[in-house]
């Protein structure tokens, strides 16, 4: 694998930048491979990847059963941050922020981490209490975290609605400067071209039909391909685990639901944090194209399909317009949707399964794209070595059975919307 | 957007609805003293990608529980019914009081 660098460039341009090579193989099946991991987003690419870098297994294939990147790694609104309140969660994605601060250079591909800070608008003195809380916890556990009062706010974000007649007037904000966005399409790219270098196989339009069984033990994949043996196999396919998992014969508390996204036409630069409405559900960014990204929340019904429905746009418009009226007149470029695995309790699920040579990575909700880095690795961790990696140890399936849910969402465990 | 038939008012808009999730998970019994049985309640779906049975109830129209089939990847409508009409057929007779 060539490297990129300044040098690079300059090397190509001399050939007029034609001689660049492929940053993946297209790799066809072998008949057998250490370790299968199903799925080819965000989080399969970084467990692939962090396989051979950290554990040192290169025999490894990633199937993916269209191309990489066309899933939810290239459908979600690219905000990382780590203002998480509960010990498990709070760990896991400081862990998460400090792989996405080394990545362009661990990688070798520029991901475009640009950490531009994100807020999260506070609307009542109470919202700002808890707030206070959720810094104090996220200091004490070394995250950066400000709580901001309304002059303050204003003074970051004077383009929200200060005026007397705002719906939900802002009391104060939750400020992590560390947060921010990544390209997306960048993070799956970087990861495979970073794994492909490592010997790992990238597998595209190759889709898993069904596990090869020893006994009680999964020892391959059938796929659109043929069947491949494996020693070990991972699931990373959030969105589709419980129809992965019923192929194997998991029963999961999952429940598959449309998350949709927003693009508005470009903009001259507005938006130059990642700003998210506390009295409602929605969140914006501005793109380097200049295009605003939003979103907000579930269309509400178990889904599969990958695009939503207008009830959706308009209630998120409403709330765009409530947080920021300068913004009404701004034309909708595009909508899309991503299908997300949602977990009672709004926490993912990664561990070993109670099927041999089957682990689980999934249940993301919709806050999985922050976690590409930390979830590959911890998940490699536990692929590696067959006992879950300290960070996702209060994310196991049994959690539901034992009532130590971790209920971030504060919703409470529950049944998706029920 | 997704129209539903509903028996007493016709076809409407799934905004009129709320969602009330599968409707294929039954309750175990009142004095079950299974966890394992109230963990699959509470917790496990099928979450199929296809036919899917779930409650949906007219909260702006006539206000009744249905239970619909929809199909997951495309939002085909394949049936709506009552769900008390459902429900009645499943529960044992009522005995009347003596």
């Amino acid at each position: 694998m060539a490297r990129y660098s300044a040098f690079s460039i300059f090397r190509n341009a001399l050939s007029g930048q034609k001689n660049w090579q492929r940053a993946w193989r297209a790799a066809e099946p072998k008949p057998s491979y250490d370790v299968i991991v199903i799925g080819g987003g965000g989080h399969g690419l970084a467990t692939a990847f962090y396989l051979a870098e950290n554990h040192g297994i290169r025999n490894v294939a990633v199937l993916e059963k269209a191309y990489i990147g066309g899933g939810n790694v290239g459908r979600n609104t690219t905000v990382i941050r780590s203002n998480y309140l509960l010990d498990g969660n709070t760990q896991f994605y400081e862990f998460s922020m400090k792989l996405w601060e080394g990545m362009s250079g661990a990688l070798n591909f520029n991901v475009m981490f640009s950490q531009r800070g994100q807020l999260v608008t506070a609307h009542s003195a109470d919202q700002l209490d808890g707030f206070s809380h959720r810094a104090n916890i996220m200091r004490l556990n070394g995250i950066d975290a400000d709580i901001l009062d309304r002059d303050e706010v204003r003074r970051l974000v004077p383009y929200l609605d200060f005026s007397d007649t705002a719906r939900f007037p802002i009391h104060g904000a939750i400020f992590q400067g560390r947060a921010g966005t990544a390209r997306h399409d960048a993070v799956a790219w970087g990861y495979a071209r970073a794994a492909d270098g490592h010997g790992v196989d990238i597998i595209q339009n190759c889709e898993v039909t069904g596990f090869l069984r020893d006994g009680d033990r999964i020892v391959g994949v059938e796929t659109t391909k043929g069947r491949i043996g494996a020693g070990k196999v991972g699931l990373s396919v959030a969105g589709h685990t419980s129809v992965l998992g019923a192929k194997a014969g998991l029963e999961l508390p999952i429940e598959s639901h449309v998350l949709q996204a927003f693009v508005t036409e470009p903009l001259k630069p507005l938006v130059d944090h990642v700003v998210a409405y506390g009295a409602d559900h929605f969140y914006v960014s501005q793109s380097d194209k200049g295009g605003l990204v939003f979103g907000g929340n579930l269309d509400g019904y178990n889904s599969y399909a990958q695009r939503g429905n207008l009830g959706v746009v308009r209630e998120v418009a409403e709330a765009a317009i409530a947080l920021m009226p300068c913004i009404s007149r701004v034309r909708l470029l595009r909508h899309w949707g991503g299908v997300m695995d949602m977990t009672p309790d709004a926490s993912p699920i990664i561990c070993p399964t109670p099927i041999e040579g089957l682990f689980l990575n999934g249940g993301w909700c919709y806050g999985g794209f922050k976690a590409t880095p930390a979830s590959g690795w911890c998940f490699a961790h536990t692929i590696a070595t067959g006992k879950p990696h300290p960070l996702i140890a209060a994310y196991g399936l049994d959690r539901f059975r034992t009532g130590h849910t971790l209920d971030e969402a504060g919703a409470g465990p529950s049944a998706w919307l029920q | 957007m997704l129209r539903i038939e509903c028996p007493c008012c016709g076809p409407r808009d799934h905004d009129e609805f709320r969602y009330g999730g599968d409707a294929s998970v039954t309750r175990p019994a009142h004095d079950d003293p299974d966890p394992e049985a109230w963990y699959r309640y509470v917790y496990v779906r099928t979450n199929p990608a296809g036919l899917h049975r779930e409650f949906w109830q007219h909260v702006t129209g006539c206000r009744q529980w249905l239970v619909v089939e929809r199909d997951t990847r495309n939002h085909a409508i394949a049936s709506v019914d009552l769900a008390r009409k459902l429900s009645a057929r499943k529960l044992p007779a009522r005995k009347s009081p003596a």
